[in-house]
């Protein structure tokens, strides 16, 4: 399967590849497999039932849909965020956009509590959200604020290397030729940045969809409607169902594949297109 | 700067304030609730609830398991890259795939899958148990999920880097009739060497503060099987909400810690990057 | 560079040694594996157990503790989780280790005193200081309007006491009626907009987030919450009728076996039924087997209308299948919506 393609001088490919080879398989695959094996001990049969009942769909489509949302609501606030620190300058700026990474380096339990106590009826914020009637926490809301929170590190960072690397002269050339600012950014920009916004919104989106510890202290957690598909698995895993467990984590470990090969191929068509131009 | 390149100075200011809003919401706003919720009794009380001996007991197992699985990663993460960044094979984009699925398995499908190898149910436990061994429950199985889950994340930060220095410096290298290791060690290191330190930081922050997986494999033992952040969540169910805050402090500054690294790197990657393309030109 | 490397070195080494030493050093050491509430109850036993054991035989021994939901730490024990003896919240959980492992025998509950069972406790709602929902009884919680908090069943052992008391309530009510019942269960559970997944969850939701009118919960819970938080702020209201909730205790034998810990596990529980071990539950503010030592605390432990489950609904096995397992009525409140 791993044949070079070309001939090179270079040293240690066999000993590199190798070596990664054997590791992804010792600490991956062969983990993961075992969600293969432990489901193939149920008739398909079951496993159908048991990934289309009303509860595990429900469950799938609070977290599909939340954190639909969520990587929905970044794409558009990341855009802004990444051509503000792309292309203005403004006191403080640095520390701005070093703490864009914050939610990635923080962990998820404190992240949880944190946002929790944040939106919750008697915090900080959530005092007034509950106000104008916006239940802010143990609701849908509270998922896709929690899911925003994880995923918006993912959207800025692979929007902004793109912003900055967009060839100035080429603005300078369309307005020379009569272009206005939004239509610069419409027939120049948004084209460019486009790539890494499907790149971004699939990689915040397959964090998102799986995302257990932030999202499962401000969710409700209630069968049907605000128990998210992870909490699902532990529920089922905690009555001694292993197969079921196992079945609702399968599904979500293919779509969370799918989505990893689609957004490599995405990155490979963009860069591809980008070096033939 | 012409016209062209940018808005007026009323968009600009709108943009930067929606831009700003958003992050103090999201971002600025939990960081604020973590320290100010820790601090509310006062800075004795903070330190008083850090020496207590599971939390003390809970940060040892979380730096012994990050001691464990960032070297280990590392090695990996060196090795994956030199054979991504450097050579063109059959085969890359499935690797690739592969590299990064921890990242987007959803932690309790990491802890899962070791229960379902190393549990008593599953397909080793029971042999385990016959031969005196135990990993399911015991540090070993923390430091195993930590190592599945910060795996990608040396590997993610150096396989770019590498591909943007090249090859041309290795071959000259190779040419004059240096070694392979040799090659790696004077000419690729220095190259990568904020790249790869970055990445170091932000596996050993993500070691450090993995919850769902480890929470599913730990067994909860206080003093034992408790990591910092399962510690966190104990602490927060058990009315001691200062003292949860306290701990969550220190991952936070951890977090803190490692974007100042970040930055640091970023700023001297430009700086190397900057020199290199002068010296080209 | 090379003296950095060297303090990094030893700081390895004095880490890993520190931890070597510590925790992972042989002696006697008994792991009890329990539920969420009794953290306070076992901090305070295991402290006496000690000395008690210290002074009988001179022999030092450690007791590490790992508390969470009853059915999520049978199903660590299954899986691995290596307990000595383990104290849950009710006796299925028990019979499920028993019975899809080979770690303890079929007839673990008899080999204890009362069941196996040296304390009882029951279902108590805790409501805001004043009572301003004016909540007196079941009846109250099924009322619309009124925001009830109650874990999950199907994760949390507390919260099937509590499901199974509210449904034996309505038995009585409506005579075995039971369409009715189920119909006033579901109403009960319809008020319910946070499900957490085990007890302490559910009182972390109504004290500190304060949400709800009123929590069903672990009498020993409610009185914990009302010391912890305040006196000002919740006060506890006891149903006309409830549940004698029996959370047992066992020896996991084979791990015991294996460990050498037999002796000392099993010495461990039976000190639970001593005069002392009884004085420190009933501090804990669950209900001693000792009816002198209940007498003492009875300003406290105040007698309560309790039915039990083997009398209402033939015992944990049935009771399981029928309400809790997929498709048993709970579930079903919860699809028909």
């Amino acid at each position: 399967m791993f044949l070079l393609k070309q001939k090179t001088t270079l040293p240690g490919f066999h000993l590199a590849l190798g070596y990664t080879v054997f590791y992804v398989s010792l600490i991956v695959l062969i983990p993961l497999s075992m969600l293969f094996i432990k489901t193939s001990t149920i008739s398909f049969a079951d496993f159908w039932s048991i990934v289309t009942a009303p509860r595990t769909l429900a469950a799938y489509r609070l977290s599909f849909g939340a954190a639909f949302i969520a990587s929905f609501i970044n794409i558009f606030f990341g855009v802004i965020i990444a051509w503000v620190l792309a292309r203005y300058s403004f006191p403080g700026k640095k520390i701005v956009d070093a703490l864009i990474d914050f939610p990635f380096a923080l962990p998820t339990a404190v992240a949880g509590i944190a946002l929790t106590t944040l939106y919750s009826s008697n915090g900080l914020l959530g005092q007034f959200l509950y106000k104008i009637g916006i239940q802010s926490a143990y609701s849908w809301t509270g998922v896709v604020l929690a899911l925003i929170f994880i995923g918006l590190p993912f959207i800025v960072r692979t929007i902004e290397p793109v912003l900055q690397e967009i060839d100035p002269e080429i603005e300078d050339a369309a307005s020379s030729l009569g272009a206005g600012r939004l239509q610069i950014f419409f027939r120049i920009i948004f084209p460019a940045v486009l790539p890494s916004l499907v790149t971004g919104f699939s990689l915040a989106f397959a964090r998102t969809i799986g995302e257990y510890g932030s999202v499962v202290f401000i969710a409700g957690n209630m069968p049907g409607k605000t128990e998210i598909a992870p909490l699902l698995i532990i529920t089922k895993l905690e009555q001694y169902d292993y197969s079921g467990a196992t079945a609702i984590a399968l599904v979500m470990l293919i779509v969370s594949f799918i989505l990893l090969a689609l957004t490599n191929l995405a990155q490979w068509w963009a860069s591809k297109r980008i070096g033939m131009s | 700067m012409s016209l062209a390149r940018t808005e007026s100075p009323l968009i600009r200011r709108i943009l930067i304030g929606i831009a700003l809003f958003y992050l103090i919401l999201f971002i600025f706003m939990p960081l604020f609730i973590v320290f100010s919720t820790a601090l509310e009794k006062g800075v004795s009380y903070y330190f008083n609830s850090l020496k207590d001996p599971d939390t003390i007991a809970s940060i040892q197992l979380t730096l012994i398991t990050a001691l464990i699985a960032v070297p280990l990663n590392l090695v990996f993460g060196v090795a994956a890259s030199w054979a991504i960044a450097k050579f063109d094979f059959r085969g890359k984009n499935i690797l690739l795939t592969l590299i990064d699925v921890p990242l987007s398995v959803s932690p309790v499908i990491s802890g899962l899958i070791f229960v379902l190898l190393f549990g008593l149910q599953g397909i080793f436990g029971p042999w385990l148990r016959d031969h005196g061994w135990r990993i399911i429950f015991t540090p070993s199985a923390i430091i195993l999920a930590t190592i599945f889950v910060t795996f990608p994340m040396v590997a993610r930060e150096l396989i770019p880097v590498m591909k943007a220095q090249g090859n041309d410096e290795e071959e000259a290298a190779i040419t004059l009739g240096a070694n392979g290791w040799k090659t790696f060690w004077y000419i690729t290191l220095p190259n990568i060497k904020w790249g790869l330190l970055y990445g170091v930081i932000l596996c050993n922050a993500r070691a450090m503060g993995e919850f769902g997986a480890v929470s599913v494999v730990s067994g909860h033992i206080q003093g034992f099987t408790n990591t910092l952040p399962l510690q966190i969540e104990m602490l927060y169910n058990d009315y001691s909400f200062t003292a949860a805050f306290a701990a969550a402090s220190l991952l936070a500054f951890l977090a803190l810690f490692t974007l100042v690294i970040k930055s640091l790197v970023e700023y001297r990657f430009r700086a190397e990057l900057k020199a290199v393309r002068k010296g080209a030109h | 560079m090379k003296i950095k490397n060297l303090t990094n070195l030893l700081l390895l080494i004095v880490l890993i040694s520190s931890f070597t030493t510590g925790a992972w050093a042989k002696q006697i050491t008994l792991l009890n594996v329990s539920y969420d509430p009794t953290r306070e109850l076992y901090a305070d036993y295991n402290k006496a157990f000690t000395a008690y054991w210290k002074n009988k035989t001179g022999d030092d021994v450690t007791i590490k503790q790992s508390n969470g939901g009853s059915s999520k730490q049978a199903r660590a024990v299954i899986d691995g989780l290596d307990a000595d003896v383990v104290t849950l919240g009710l006796a299925y959980d028990i019979d499920s280790i028993a019975e899809k492992s080979d770690l303890l025998p079929k007839n673990w509950q008899t080999l204890l005193p009362d069941n196996s069972t040296p304390y009882t406790s029951t279902i108590v709602f805790l409501v805001r200081k004043g009572n301003p929902k004016n909540i007196k009884d079941w009846d109250d919680l099924a009322k619309p309007g009124i925001a009830v908090i109650t874990p999950n069943p199907k994760t949390s052992g507390g919260a099937r006491w509590n499901y199974l008391a509210a449904w034996g309530y309505a038995l009585k009510k409506f005579n075995g009626d039971e369409s009715k019942v189920k119909d006033f269960v579901g109403a009960i559970y319809k008020n319910v907009q946070i499900l957490d997944s085990g007890a302490r969850g559910s009182t972390t939701t109504f004290v500190e987030r304060g949400i709800g009118d009123v929590l069903i919960a672990w009498e020993n819970e409610a009185y914990l919450a009302i010391n912890e938080l305040g006196p000002d702020k919740f006060e506890i209201v006891i149903p006309s009728i409830s549940i004698l909730a029996e959370p047992p205790v066992a020896v996991i034998l084979s791990n015991a076996v294996r460990h050498g810990t037999d002796q000392v596990a099993l010495e461990y529980l039976k000190y639970l039924y001593s005069d002392e071990g009884q004085e420190i539950i009933a501090k804990n503010y669950y209900r001693p087997r000792n009816p002198l030592i209940t007498q003492k605390y009875a300003d406290k432990l105040k007698p309560v209308n309790l039915f039990t489950i083997d009398d209402v609904f033939g015992g944990w096995q049935t009771a399981q299948k029928k309400h809790f397992a997929d498709g048993g009525t709970f579930d079903q409140i919860y699809i028909v919506k």
